[in-house]
């Protein structure tokens, strides 16, 4: 940690220094969450949820229980435009590094109950999610996302749970090319081989599955 | 040696397509060349399968070929699923699909010197890719397995090699396999879910990408385990959902991959040499030196 974190920190250094390493990460990453931080960025829980729930409406993706070192690699991509996203620029280029990894593993260790949409979603979302569309390639996505989507590493986040807005827009970006920050271009050719009814379909199912 | 290799698997399937013409006629239809299917087989849908004791059976069957972990411990000894090479349920085309496999048995197969039948065939995979203990032939998961084979032939010719039949021969590489050069590519295209180690991934307890070496993977008997195989599995199916590497780089990464360590060859003599002169004449890297070590090697030799 910098010394000017301990600087701006100085009301809460006592408490800081009665808690292990760890937790002070984990306490300034909820400072950020709720306040934000003086180079501007705002407090995240205005779009995310202090429990990190997120928002279906705005499409602001849930980030409860996301892996930490997933998270941290979406700011850097939102920094460097490997994902366009406006709001999300700034914000990521106010953060630092030691600031994103603070709040991404704050919210890595939320549980936000979060309530699945009502209906069902179509047969074709569960056939994608568990078998694939193998006539262009497309595995099954539970194949990387871990079982019932539920998170294959740091590299294959969880999708069970997540709004179902969030997820169209993603797989529509890959496709566009608006997000390339996939690794190995993986998300990109899995979203090319999908029809705009098929990534309505898939995200609708994630929406309905229990996150982890 | 490519070249070998190709006339066997060539000579193979000339045996295969003669077999019953010569069954039924013994010797007087040995020129008997079946009709060509009228176009690429398509296996049955999901939806298609029965109802009642054989539709439950095909789907115990579907069910064990996704999830052959289920069978961890009884007749399975590492950490791979029948679906990790025989990609979507064992029904897409040249990732040795179940359908095409079905009809081709029994067949004589130079690896074991005999006519196998296809639990036979079965029970292979078991002994060297799942490095276990084969079902018994009457086994419920046996008869299971054999059922969903079945269903996925449905409809196709007995004794006709299938376009999409096992892996495609891929072209020979304009430069001899570079381990050292395979080692770069996997770093690049197939760490990120086999892991650098080789080992593959777990999530929530359950394996999710399968281990290419080490102790959970297949042992020096698959036929995995040869370079050749290894790399027409890889150049029409890895990376998964991304299938777009060179010959040369499938080559060369199924080199890297297969200098790794490995469970030992279950036919294993007691003797390194001797096991490698008996079983291992065919393009594969058991019993020479790899990364400062002699693979397939018992401990502390």
């Amino acid at each position: 940690m910098k010394p000017q974190r301990f600087n701006a920190l100085a009301p809460a250094l006592a408490a800081l220094l009665l808690v292990p390493v760890g937790d002070a990460a984990a306490a300034d990453g909820r400072k950020i969450a709720r306040n934000g931080t003086n180079a501007g960025a705002p407090a995240c829980k205005t779009c995310h949820g202090m429990d990190g729930a997120g928002r279906a409406a705005g499409g602001f993706p849930r980030l409860a229980g996301l892996e930490a070192a997933y998270m941290v690699r979406q700011i850097q991509a939102y920094a460097d435009g490997t994902r366009a996203n406006a709001t999300m620029k700034p914000i990521a280029k106010a953060l630092s590094a030691s600031q994103a990894r603070a709040v991404a593993t704050y919210y890595a260790d939320q549980k936000a109950s979060g309530r699945k949409p009502d209906g069902k979603a179509p047969a074709a979302g569960r056939r994608l999610a568990t078998i694939g569309k193998w006539s262009k390639t497309v595995p099954a996505c539970n194949a990387c996302h871990g079982p019932g989507g539920r998170g294959g590493g740091a590299d294959f986040p969880a999708i069970a749970g997540q709004h179902e807005s969030y997820l169209v827009a993603q797989l529509k970006a890959w496709r566009k090319g608006r997000r390339t920050n996939d690794p190995n271009g993986l998300m990109a050719a899995v979203a090319k081989g999908l029809t705009a009814k098929e990534v309505q379909a898939v995200a609708a199912y994630y929406a309905r599955q229990s996150a982890p | 040696m490519i070249r070998k290799a190709r006339s066997i698997a060539l000579g193979t399937a000339v045996a295969a397509l003669a077999l019953p013409a010569a069954a039924a006629d013994d010797g007087a239809g040995k020129s008997y060349t079946p009709p060509r299917p009228p176009g690429d087989f398509t296996p049955p849908p999901d939806s298609a399968i029965p109802d009642g004791p054989m539709g439950d059976m095909i789907r115990r069957g579907r069910e064990l070929f996704m999830h052959t972990q289920k069978l961890s411990g009884d007749y399975v000894g590492n950490g791979m699923n029948c679906v990790n090479c025989h990609l979507d349920r064992g029904r897409k085309a040249s990732s040795a699909p179940l359908w095409a496999a079905f009809g081709m048995f029994p067949a004589y197969r130079g690896k074991n010197d005999h006519v196998n039948t296809m639990i036979e065939r079965i029970q292979g995979c078991f002994r060297y890719s799942m490095d276990g203990t084969p079902p018994p032939a009457d086994s419920k998961p046996m008869v299971a397995l054999l059922s969903y084979h079945f269903w996925l032939a449905k409809g196709a010719p007995v004794g006709v090699a299938l376009p999409g039949r096992g892996f495609p021969a891929i072209d020979k590489p304009d430069k001899p396999y570079s381990v050292a050069r395979g080692k770069t590519v996997y770093e690049r295209e197939c760490a990120i879910c086999h892991g650098s180690d080789g080992g593959g991934r777990k999530a929530e307890g359950t394996w999710v990408f399968p281990p290419l070496w080490g102790s959970e993977s297949y042992n020096f008997g698959a036929g995995m385990h040869r370079i050749n195989t290894a790399a027409a599995f890889i150049k029409p199916n890895m990376p998964l959902g991304r299938p777009d590497l060179t010959t040369q780089e499938a080559w060369d990464v199924a080199a890297y991959i297969n200098s790794k360590p490995r469970p030992q060859d279950p036919r294993f003599t007691g003797e390194l040499a001797q096991t490698k002169k008996r079983f291992h004449d065919h393009m594969c890297l058991y019993g020479t030196e790899q990364h400062g070590r002699t693979l397939g090697a018992p401990d502390g030799e």
